[in-house]
């Protein structure tokens, strides 16, 4: 029971993982209508900023911020230089350009940084684990849970409190009147995208000391982020918020269990193969499952 | 090229093009593994094999619309990236190397200017079908349906079953490239259904401009020569690449092909 | 049909670019391809392959084995349709004899055939496919790292030495994956308790950790390349599971790169390798000391293979004088192996794979410097070749 409890746990905290980088995601695609491939790479640079912040001695806390900062800046510097031109033109265009900067941001990264993967440490604070009932966790993965969930309840009570939140919803539904309104449409966009721009590297700060830094990191998690986002439904953070922890609970709860359950029927080696197989596939499965029963999703934007 | 059919005229984006592409070229591995070396027997399998299957994802993806059909096409070719990988019998990841190219009565496939125009002829019959197509009732219903789908359903246009046969006649298309692959490289590997290839083929297809069968042709051509042009000229090819490619975005507005034409209707 | 608009255009490009890069010395320098994997987050591995090969020709002044070459590097991305369009031009416009570089082996696979089919040699850098080490195997392509299996069977037979009663292993869902375990199964004799396959681009383990720790056992074997490897090990300790469990690598989840970034939680690992850093040849210390001195970061295995690598192809040079259209010739020089291997005493197999010694090591902490090395501990293994050799064909 507390194995399965524990597993449960695995599931959520993933699901945050994933949440915080899919908030600015979808919170950019919901606002601004763009396919945004290359939010992955902010999140290496979050990555890879607090890695070397943290490798030259900064505190734990500063070298999240200076990963959080310098993904918001270069957020910021994307949107006007590249982003900017890209609004009202086709989706397919915007995948292009994205996938463009994709390139430049990996070979930058690897100018810059080098190919070998850097180290970071977790704050020896955080490092231990932590008695739970009936097992022990590690006290990390709980601050990362912890994150997640205080990134959603911040974004929700910005988005629905603040003046700068209703000009979002606003600017998302009806853009030409809130333009009307005297509003200047170019800032918020501009805001709005250094606000994922910020979340992701925020992730990816977060996620340094358990996963290796290095180029490509932003591509192994944004079909997983992508995946989370349209089970959820665009543009809505709600959406993104059930949506990636659907996926993290789909996806570790089948990684633990489908091997086990198949052992009964199928010979071991098999079944551990056949299970691996099973496992990786399930988020697919139930992407296309969500799809094919709601083709906007669960929660699409515009819905609440 | 085929996936200019779907994307350009019946306004859907496939991710998963990759996976038709890959299923080809495995069919043609698999079925030479098992004694079956004739191009005539093996390629037409390979295109029923893929369309048979463009056919099931096609019914079930239509429902869905813009970026949910890209989800769910790619949705799809990652099942078949990862049925790929734990196979063993087809070599899994290693991939599946053919022993000799398959046979056609009469051509020497092992010489590799014959296969080169072979391939050629093909491709020029596939463009010439696939032109034929667009210009026409059928092209121009899937064109319709991109502009405004509910207007052509007014008129009483089964819009979902258009577009289910340009989806598996692009499926199709795909398949039949990828058997010649297999024949030209003897090898075949899931690396062909990845993601990655899927949005190289779209990246393509989006640079030589949208809609335009010869657009496609120019995207492949340049992506590729300046992808094999940049590596050999410097190892951080993929910052030129990724800045050229951002450039011609930027600055060309309907792909090369209606930069080079100067045209507005893409 | 995209592949072929792709190979003929890359053709007709690459005339110009061969034309305005050829050498102007006098004789032309022999000319070596070099197909390797610089992107992606594999990209260190042929990096450091790459710059191990260089330092080889650096210490002759642009020569190998007294014969002036000429290295073309291409990237291969990790995607065995580039490496397959990289060899295809080399080979026709280039018009180049001598191949090697490949890091992955589904590059390999689609490369080498074409490669030794033309008549040309291929001389591996890193993989060593079992599809070529058996029936499959090719006079002209010599392997001068390790059979793929081999790293495993050396880290079952460590695991079996130190004791271990019951193991969980842990590898990616594919083949390669699937080989290592049955390699490690081979020489390790003890209970499997747990045997656990992962998706390949995994990037959270927790669902594994907790079954691992419900296996209750009392040593652990993953085989998870580059990143994978890297995040397995952190989250492994931060799960407090490496107290109870001794944790034994093939050399790939456990070199200077992988130490570096995950810091502390290196300390106390085991694992084998068929070279070290420390091990006391002299052919060996005046590369790991070259190699930091030019390159200011620590040798890798790879490194260390680029350099073999490079010193096996310029004693066959020698012996040729530098002629490789002697075909019969250069080939029996390469299969005699008479250069001064890092790794010490080093001979082909019959299927001209290698047949060497493999070292068992410790992650320890320098007394002196407070820092993390990897340390020779003893030989695990000694003149071994691989399984799959007897079904080799070459006379």
């Amino acid at each position: 029971m507390s194995l399965a409890l524990e597993q449960v746990l695995n599931g959520l905290q993933f699901g945050a993982m994933i949440f915080l980088i899919a908030a600015g995601l979808t919170l950019v695609f919901g606002i601004m209508g763009v396919i945004n491939l290359a939010h992955g790479s902010l999140y290496m640079l979050g990555a890879f900023v607090s890695a070397s912040a943290a490798v030259h001695g900064a505190p734990f806390a500063v070298a999240v911020l200076a990963g959080a900062a310098a993904a918001g800046l270069a957020g910021i510097v994307m949107e006007l230089v590249v982003i900017r031109r890209l609004y009202g033109r086709d989706h397919l265009d915007q995948v292009l350009a994205t996938f463009a900067l994709i390139l430049i941001a990996n070979d930058g990264v690897s100018v810059v940084w080098g190919k070998v993967p850097l180290p970071v440490d977790v704050p020896s604070a955080l490092a231990g684990t932590v008695s739970l009932g009936g097992f022990i966790y590690p006290a990390y993965r709980l601050v990362l849970i912890a994150a997640g969930l205080l990134a959603a309840l911040g974004l929700y009570l910005f988005i629905a409190r603040t003046r700068l939140g209703m000009l979002i919803r606003a600017g998302a539904t009806h853009r030409e009147t809130v333009a009307a309104l005297g509003v200047d449409i170019a800032q918020l966009n501009t805001v709005v995208f250094g606000l994922g721009a910020l979340l992701a590297g925020i992730a990816g700060a977060l996620l340094a000391p358990i996963l290796a830094v290095q180029v490509g990191m932003g591509e192994q998690i944004l079909i997983l982020t992508f995946v989370a986002i349209v089970v959820g439904g665009l543009g809505s953070i709600r959406g993104a918020f059930v949506g990636a922890l659907l996926v993290g609970l789909v996806d570790t709860l089948g990684r633990a269990y489908i091997p086990v359950l198949l052992k009964p029927v199928a010979r071991p080696e098999i079944a551990d193969s056949l299970g691996g197989g099973l496992s990786a596939v399930a988020i697919y499965v139930l992407m296309a499952v969500v799809l094919i029963w709601k083709p906007r999703g669960l929660f699409p934007a515009g819905s609440r | 090229m085929s996936l200019d059919l779907i994307v350009g005229y019946g306004g859907m984006v496939s991710f998963g093009h990759a996976a038709y592409f890959a299923v080809g070229g495995y069919t043609v591995a698999v079925l030479a593994q098992h004694g079956v070396d004739s191009a005539l027997i093996a390629w037409p399998i390979a295109v029923a094999v893929s369309a048979a299957l463009a056919a099931v994802v096609g019914a079930l993806s239509l429902r869905t619309s813009g970026i949910f059909f890209i989800m769910i096409t790619l949705a799809f070719a990652q099942m078949v990236f990862f049925t790929l990988i734990a196979v063993k019998a087809w070599g899994g990841n290693d991939g599946l190397p053919l022993g000799a190219r398959s046979v056609l009565p009469g051509i020497d496939l092992h010489d590799a200017n014959v296969l080169y125009y072979v391939c050629l002829a093909l491709l020029v019959a596939f463009t010439a079908f696939a032109a034929q197509l667009v210009e026409s009732r059928f092209g121009i219903v899937l064109r319709g349906a991109r502009r405004s789908e509910r207007r052509l359903l007014a008129l009483g246009f089964p819009t979902f079953r258009y577009k289910l046969v340009a989806f598996v006649i692009a499926g199709a298309g795909a398949s039949l490239a990828g058997a010649l692959w297999a024949e030209y490289a003897r090898f075949v590997s899931p690396d062909m259904a990845s993601w990655s290839r899927s949005g190289e083929f779209l990246v393509m297809v989006i640079l030589g401009g949208i809609g335009t069968l010869a657009g496609a042709l120019y995207g492949t051509a340049v992506l590729v020569g300046l992808e094999s042009l940049l590596s050999g000229f410097t190892e951080h090819w993929m910052l030129l690449l990724g800045a050229i490619l951002l450039v011609i975005v930027l600055f060309a507005k309907h792909g090369l092909y209606g930069w080079l034409a100067g045209s507005n209707d893409g | 049909m995209l592949t072929f608009a792709r190979a003929s255009l890359a053709a007709l490009l690459m005339v110009s670019v061969a034309g305005s890069s050829a050498f102007a010395a006098d004789p032309a320098p022999l000319k070596i391809g070099m197909i390797t994997t610089l992107s992606t987050a594999g990209g260190y591995l042929g990096e450091d392959m790459r710059d191990g090969f260089q330092l080889a020709i650096d210490e002759e002044h642009g020569k190998l084995g007294g014969v002036p070459v000429q290295v073309i590097v291409e990237d291969d991305g990790l995607k065995p349709a580039n490496g397959k369009q990289i060899a295809d031009k080399f080979l026709l416009q280039d018009k180049i004899q001598l191949f090697t570089g490949i890091i992955y082996s589904n590059v390999a696979l689609a490369v080498v055939p074409s490669v030794v089919e033309a008549g040309a040699f291929y001389v591996s850098p890193n993989s060593g496919p079992s599809q070529l080490a058996g029936r499959g195997c090719n006079k002209n392509f010599f392997v001068v790292s390790w059979q793929n299996d081999t790293p495993h069977e050396a880290t079952g037979q460590y695991a079996q030495y130190l004791g271990i009663k019951k193991m969980v292993v842990v590898a990616p869902n594919y083949t390669t994956g699937k080989d290592a375990i049955a390699g490690f199964k081979r020489t390790y004799h003890g209970q499997i308790a747990e045997e656990i396959y992962t998706a390949l681009d995994q990037t959270d383990y927790s669902a594994e950790l907790a079954r691992i720790r419900a296996a209750n056992a009392d040593g652990i074997y993953y085989f998870l390349p580059g990143g994978l490897g890297i995040n397995f090990l952190k989250q492994f300790t931060q799960a407090g599971l490496k107290k109870n469990m001794k944790v034994v690598l093939p050399e790939f989840s456990l070199e200077n790169h992988v130490i570096g970034a995950v810091g502390n939680d290196a300390e106390e690992l085991y694992g084998t390798a068929h070279w070290l850093e420390d091990l006391p040849y002299a052919a060996n210390k005046k590369f790991v000391t070259d190699y930091r001195a030019k390159y200011h970061r620590e040798p890798t295995p790879y490194a260390s293979q680029g350099y073999d690598t490079a010193k096996l192809i310029a004693s066959a040079l020698r012996a040729v004088n530098g002629d490789i259209s002697k075909a019969d010739a250069f080939r029996a020089a390469l299969r005699k192996a008479d250069f001064k291997s890092t790794r010490g005493a080093f001979k082909f197999g019959p299927n001209q794979y290698p047949v060497q010694d493999w070292y068992s090591m410790k992650v320890v902490r320098d007394p002196k410097t407070k820092k993390l090395g990897i340390r020779g501990v003893g030989k695990i293994m000694r003149d071994t070749g691989d399984v799959y050799s007897g079904q080799c064909k070459l006379t």
